[in-house]
């Protein structure tokens, strides 16, 4: 594989450009409105052109891995909520996925599709959220992003009924779920699920054919086929270049073998096909919970898992298609109830390393929907 | 015609003869200056983690802090008056966060929201998280959750709507925040090597006094390892 292109080479010279005039340099950041949190991008400006863009982040590194390696197992469970902080049941799931490879778990039928029915919920929160704070990046200042918060607070009401709280669910546990679904949660998801088309009708109708999102998005920020493989690009960023690449389907962890849906895939790998594959992901995770929903079985939600966690020594990675891309985590465990070695494989992390090549050359106001259209949470990417 | 809410400065009695002699003219002024600003407290638009996406879906239609005046987030701090730390400060964001506070004009007020900004909540013992943000800002109001629920950031915003209501702030008098200490701006922390120099701004918090029954942050008796 050939390797990573970058921009051709340019006129510019960093200091004067050809009529004398200094390249600006701009520091976007950390306290900035579309960054989506305390990032900070270092732009040298030719005018309004980006010549070159530095990423800066840690603004919120956390220690997340080092205080895992200070606890048991189970005690980083609440800590990975708090990673990608959008899509807490995403992140319980891939942490237990790879705990249970770790130990070699059975987890129970109604468990994995109660994983598989929350985990598709998040996804429709994390892009229906996305694609408010992209059309907010565009311009569009508070009103997409309004539809996009009733539909989320509808979906928290679920979770908050199953688990206790909005965002930081500690739902999913090594070998099952913590609890089973109250009486009538089912009915009303189901309600929420059935009535969801309704509301990606009403947002494809003000959206996806809009004069301005079609200007402002289409042939900006491209990544090509060659060039998202190169850059590890997962989840709808990859999918947006082309490349059919969907976890679920590759691996089919769980048991997502058994529901029919397909994956979207884009064609020219610019921000408005981002956008497009997330609209059209959301409608692929409605079929799914419509199928998980209706097959639904009786039994038991907890697997035989040991009361303390000592795993024997080894390592374990385990991965998820959660809504960003792959989320992985990566246990070493030298036989201890405390992990050797705790890594994380944050999806939003490896997709920013594009951001450089996909902003030069394009304005700065590009830079800004290029970052929206990435899907970055902070959390995940300084962890 | 209602009375307005006194309760906590001195009782007045709104009869011609009760108004006279209480002043009335300055009274109703501050009530109304202090209503007017209340309602319409501006918070700056910044998120800094998780609790800032709980601040936003306040800003939703369900929970809707319009009702309350707050919702123009202001992104310039310039414009704002209500700082919400909405999330874990970091050592390297620490810094930024006062510079912040700095640009901001007086009567400025700060809400913490989350443990984190409270005390580094459940990243407290991250060799990178700063224990709290009233190390260096002086916070209002501090709002415990992790995070907080929007209903609790309402709380808390009406919290801090009572303490601007209890202000003396007409004229050019010392209660006058906006006069009396001056516009507030403190010293900038630096990150040197691994920690922020200096730990604390003995202006707005000195560590606790020594428990005589702890040794060493541990009950009498106990070793600390």
């Amino acid at each position: 594989m050939s390797p990573v292109q970058t921009m051709p080479p340019r006129s510019y010279h960093i200091g004067k450009d050809d009529l004398g005039a200094d390249i600006l340099e701009v520091a976007m950041g950390p306290h900035h409105p579309s960054t989506h949190g305390v990032f900070r991008m270092d732009l040298k400006l030719d005018g309004e052109t980006v010549v070159d863009l530095k990423p800066v982040f840690g603004y919120l590194h956390r220690n997340h891995e080092k205080i895992a390696e200070d606890i048991t197992y189970p005690m980083s469970m609440p800590f990975t909520d708090r990673l990608d902080y959008l899509c807490g049941m995403t992140n319980n799931w891939a942490y237990a996925l790879s705990a249970e490879k770790l130990i070699e778990i059975k987890v129970p039928e109604r468990a994995e599709y109660i994983r598989v029915i929350v985990a598709e919920l998040t996804r429709l929160v994390n892009h229906c959220l996305l694609i408010g704070f992209f059309v907010n990046d565009l311009g569009a200042l508070g009103t997409p992003l309004l539809y996009a918060l009733r539909e989320r607070e509808k979906i928290l009401d679920l979770f908050e009924v199953l688990s206790g709280a909005r965002m930081m669910v500690n739902y999913i546990r090594f070998g099952g779920v913590r609890c089973d679904p109250p009486d009538g949660w089912l009915k009303e998801c189901q309600r929420i699920v059935d009535a969801f088309p309704a509301f990606l009708d009403e947002y494809e109708t003000l959206l996806t054919e809009n004069e301005i999102i079609i200007a402002r998005a289409q042939n900006v920020g491209v990544v090509t086929r060659e060039e998202a493989i190169n850059f590890s690009l997962t989840g709808p960023m990859l999918r947006a270049s082309g490349v059919n690449y969907d976890i679920r389907k590759v691996d089919r962890y769980g048991i997502y073998d058994r529901f029919d849906f397909k994956v979207p895939i884009g064609g020219h790998g610019d921000c408005y096909d981002r956008f497009m594959v997330r609209m059209l992901e959301m409608r692929q995770s409605v079929k799914i919970l419509k199928q998980a929903i209706r097959d639904l079985p009786e039994g038991e939600i907890m697997g035989k898992a040991p009361k303390i966690f000592r795993p024997a020594p080894g390592e374990a990675y385990g991965r998820i298609e959660a809504p960003k891309g792959e989320l992985g985590f990566y246990l070493i465990s030298d036989g201890t109830p405390i992990p050797y070695r705790f890594k994380v494989r944050p999806p939003s992390f490896v997709n920013l390393t594009a951001l450089r090549h996909m902003c030069l050359g394009h304005k700065v106001a590009d830079a800004v929907i290029i970052l929206g259209s990435i899907d970055i949470v902070l959390g995940e990417v300084d962890r | 015609m209602n009375s307005p809410d006194l309760s906590d400065q001195k009782a007045v009695d709104l009869s011609p003869e009760g108004t006279a002699k209480a002043g009335v003219i300055l009274s109703s002024l501050v009530w109304i200056y202090n209503w007017s600003r209340s309602n319409s407290v501006w918070p700056l638009l910044f998120g800094w983690a998780c609790c800032a996406i709980e601040m936003i879906g306040t800003a939703g239609s369900r929970h809707d802090i319009a009702r309350f005046g707050a919702e123009v987030f202001r992104p310039s701090p310039r414009q704002s008056d209500l700082m919400i730390v909405s999330g874990t400060v970091t050592k390297k964001m620490a810094p930024q966060v006062v510079r912040i506070y700095n640009q901001m004009p007086e009567p400025k007020y700060v809400i913490a929201m989350g443990a984190c900004a409270i005390s580094g909540g459940p990243f407290k013992q991250g060799y990178n998280v700063l224990k709290g943000i009233d190390r260096y800002i002086p916070v209002d109001v501090y709002l415990p959750g992790c995070p907080p629920r929007p209903e609790a950031l309402l709380h808390s915003l009406m919290t801090l709507q009572k303490q601007i209501k209890r202000q003396k702030s007409l004229g050019r008098t010392i209660t006058n925040p906006a006069y009396g200490e001056g516009r507030r701006i403190y010293p900038v922390p630096e990150l040197r090597g691994d920690d922020l120099f200096p730990p604390f701004n003995p202006e707005v918090w000195t560590p606790p006094a020594k428990n005589p029954n702890v040794e060493d942050g541990c009950p009498a008796g106990r070793k600390s390892v």
